[in-house]
């Protein structure tokens, strides 16, 4: 199952390395990072997407994050009210013939074109992952050339802060 | 060597660098015993020190691997932080063995490491190595100072963070213009470390659980490891185990955590464990962890692992709990806490005294057993009588290996904090710079290291320390000519290939212990050790016992790889 996990953590150097290495030593595959500053100086917002096998797995995982001394709060948010969105920018193969029918392949998906060059576009689409991968795989036709993607970040929706998330190193009684 | 007591220490100098505020914040921490080499990156370090005139004992090891298993002898014995200084590229490299060896083990170590400058760090400059990439993964954390003013602050998180919750190694990298450069004469060490907040409490709800679990438990074990010694729990332990009339198990680490020879006791549990201990581990149905962390060595095959038992698990380290088995009463607390609250709870004791009458009858049916060698001695019998010598009351270190196992099944130690071994990355060469880290912590104590031939030649270098400081530790060689548990799995699982584990070359070790200063006694008859162990523990000084046993022994009983903790082979003879 993929899980999305959040960790706020302090921003001192070194702490990506530490916890990357925690996910090697312990056998984790991270599914994509995102990295970035949060709304409090000095703490720093982890979004990682893992593909975990099981519950006994998942529980382990939140541990160990916890576990690390740089690490302040950690929430498994996948079955939370979410908000989670990434970027991708995608260049394809585009000949004059081609460009008004990828134009209209995107527009859907509110793509924007971002650059040109005679033979190429390139496209940048903002959405849930499942929402990006359609949207490459309806451009492959035409001959993808490169793909950068920036992995998933998310919150949670509305009113809730994370502070109501069920802290994961608490456990139920 | 007697302690001297030690007065308000008084910094000779002013603050003037960065490694003035070092030396002052060591001196804060209370640290009184500094292992360490020199070396180009921490030599403004090593002069602060020398002006300074040694607010603290500097000892000088011969090689950095001995400065950090003797810093790790030193926490075991003392429960203080060992500190260890080295200095940059090979000098903090040679330490990663004994990094990894504090970590596995949960031993508080403090380990300051040289750095090049930090105008050339990044250029594989002379003696660079990434220390920080190298021991990210074996420590619990590590800094690199990158301000002068930080390192009062540093420091003092480190000793924090080292010896409070899980004990673990901190390690702090200073560059070199770090500890040469000039202070603007400021002092704060103050600290926050918001992500590091051990529990240290019981969860009142789990308690009762556990509590109410125990009631009903017809068979219940307690398992006792290095945590219950860590919080000091012993008498806790002895008394929650006395109240209720619980069976103990201890681990290899946990050996001394409760009387070895208390009735209640049922020796060791795993793969050298007695029949007795992990029999009641396979029949128990509430099996009661208290700071052990089911390392395979104890579990054996996980599904024959305590099968009948609900787990319930102590450990203030909440990552180890549901780690390795699955565990229906977590209890996330200091081991020392939660004792408390169990013996303070209302609780009705069990009703196992058909239980208690099945393991006596065990104990009694099979216990541990060892023949006499026809000509060499007995390593079983060996232990034995360096037990009676010592009066029980020795601190013991060992390696790795068959040594190590005889000494936790016949060294029957009846009291914490006297037991150093390598359990968790199993480390030959620990044994003899760890007895010595113990001897300089614990001054006043008889101090023995028991130790292999292939493992003694891994750091005997440092017995130049022992003759250095003439600290009298008694090392005993269990000379078998021989790597003897690689043998031992080559003779029972590998066909008697004995691929390069036989010594048949070993040194003449006497005149290695010569050489050094020490001195050194060969034993080859049964019937001359009484003498010779008289004459050594009577001598206040250091020696050397090369002590001849038979290639062929073996560490019985045991669990062969991969079996379960009920399918034990050599039981009985």
């Amino acid at each position: 199952m993929k899980r999305i996990i959040t960790c706020t953590v302090q921003d001192r150097g070194g702490v990506l390395n530490r916890i990357t290495g925690m996910f090697y030593k312990r056998q984790f595959n991270i599914e994509s990072i995102t990295v970035g500053v949060s709304e409090i100086e000095g703490l720093s917002k982890m979004t990682f997407v893992v593909e975990i096998s099981d519950d006994q797995k998942l529980e382990q995982l939140t541990k160990q994050l916890n576990k690390q001394i740089d690490v302040i709060k950690v929430s498994d948010i996948t079955d939370k009210a979410i908000v989670a969105r990434e970027l991708a920018l995608v260049k394809v193969n585009a000949g004059n013939q081609s460009r008004a029918e990828i134009q209209g392949i995107i527009t859907p998906f509110r793509g924007t074109v971002i650059d040109v060059s005679k033979d190429t576009l390139t496209i940048q689409v903002t959405g849930k992952s499942d929402k990006v991968d359609a949207l490459i795989s309806l451009l492959k036709p035409y001959g993808i050339k490169e793909i950068s993607r920036t992995g998933v970040t998310a919150l949670l929706r509305g009113q809730q802060s994370s502070q109501q998330v069920v802290e994961v190193n608490s456990f139920p009684v | 060597m007697k302690a001297v007591a030690k007065q308000e220490v008084q910094l000779k100098e002013e603050l003037g660098t960065g490694a003035d505020l070092l030396i002052k914040a060591l001196v804060d921490a209370k640290v009184e015993k500094v292992f360490g080499y020199p070396g180009g990156a921490v030599l403004p370090i090593y002069d602060a020190m020398f002006r300074h005139e040694f607010p603290f004992e500097h000892i000088l090891f011969r090689h950095e691997q001995g400065t950090i298993h003797a810093a790790e002898g030193y926490a075991r014995v003392t429960g203080k932080p060992g500190v260890v200084i080295a200095t940059s590229g090979p000098g903090a490299t040679n330490l990663i063995t004994g990094i990894t060896d504090a970590m596995m083990d949960s031993l508080p170590l403090v380990i300051f490491t040289g750095q090049v400058g930090q105008s050339v760090i990044g250029t594989d400059a002379f003696q660079e190595a990434d220390v920080m990439g190298l021991t990210t993964p074996i420590t619990k954390y590590n800094y690199q100072v990158q301000n002068i003013a930080d390192l009062p602050r540093i420091v003092n998180e480190a000793f924090h963070i080292a010896t409070t919750g899980r004990p673990g190694p901190v390690l702090i990298d200073i560059p070199k213009n770090i500890s040469a450069g000039a202070t603007d004469g400021e002092y704060d060490n103050s600290f926050e470390v918001p992500g590091y907040q051990p529990t240290v409490n019981p969860n009142p709800m789990q308690i009762r659980k556990l509590a109410n679990a125990l009631s009903q438990s017809k068979k219940p074990v307690l398992l006792a490891g290095a945590g219950v010694t860590i919080a000091d729990a012993s008498d806790e332990l002895t008394a929650f185990a006395e109240k209720y009339q619980l069976p103990v198990v201890n681990t290899l680490l946990g050996l001394g955590s409760f009387p070895g020879s208390h009735p209640l006791s049922l020796g060791m549990g795993g793969m050298h464990g007695t029949y007795t201990a992990n029999m009641a581990i396979y029949e128990a149905d509430l099996l009661i962890n208290i700071g052990a962390r089911f390392d395979d060595r104890l579990t054996g095959k996980i599904s024959s692992f305590a099968p009948e038992a609900k787990v319930a698990h102590i450990d203030i380290d909440p990552a180890e709990i549901g780690k390795n088995i699955t565990t229906e009463i977590p209890v996330v607390a200091d081991a020392k806490r939660a004792l408390l609250a169990l013996l303070n709870g209302e609780l009705n004791g069990p009703d196992n005294k058909e239980w208690l009458e099945k393991l006596e009858a065990n104990k009694k049916e099979y216990p541990l057993w060892y023949d006499h060698s026809d000509e060499l001695i007995s390593p079983q019998w060996l232990i034995e009588q360096i037990h009676q010598a010592s009066k029980g009351e020795a601190i013991v270190a060992t390696d790795v290996g068959q040594h190590q196992m005889w000494a936790a099944q016949f060294y029957h130690f009846n009291k914490p904090h006297n037991w150093i071994t390598s359990g968790g990355l199993g480390t030959m060469g620990f044994g003899l710079p760890a007895a010595i880290g113990a001897q300089i912590g614990r001054p006043d104590d008889t101090v023995i290291s028991i130790l292999g031939d292939g493992g003694v030649q891994m750091t005997i270098q440092e017995l130049a320390v022992m003759n250095d400081l003439n600290l009298p530790v008694k090392v005993f060689i269990v000379n078998n000519e021989a790597l003897g548990m690689v043998r031992q799995w080559q003779e029972k699982f590998h066909g008697e290939r004995y691929s390069s584990s036989l010594l048949t070359k070993n040194p003449d070790f006497l005149k290695i212990a010569e050489g050094y200063g020490i001195r050194g006694i060969k034993v080859d008859k049964e019937k001359d050790v009484p003498a010779v162990l008289e004459d050594i523990f009577s001598y206040d000084g250091p020696v050397v016992v090369d002590c001849r046993i038979s290639w062929k022994e073996k560490v019985f009983p045991m669990i062969a790889p991969g079996k379960g903790i009920n399918e034990m082979i050599g039981v009985t003879r």
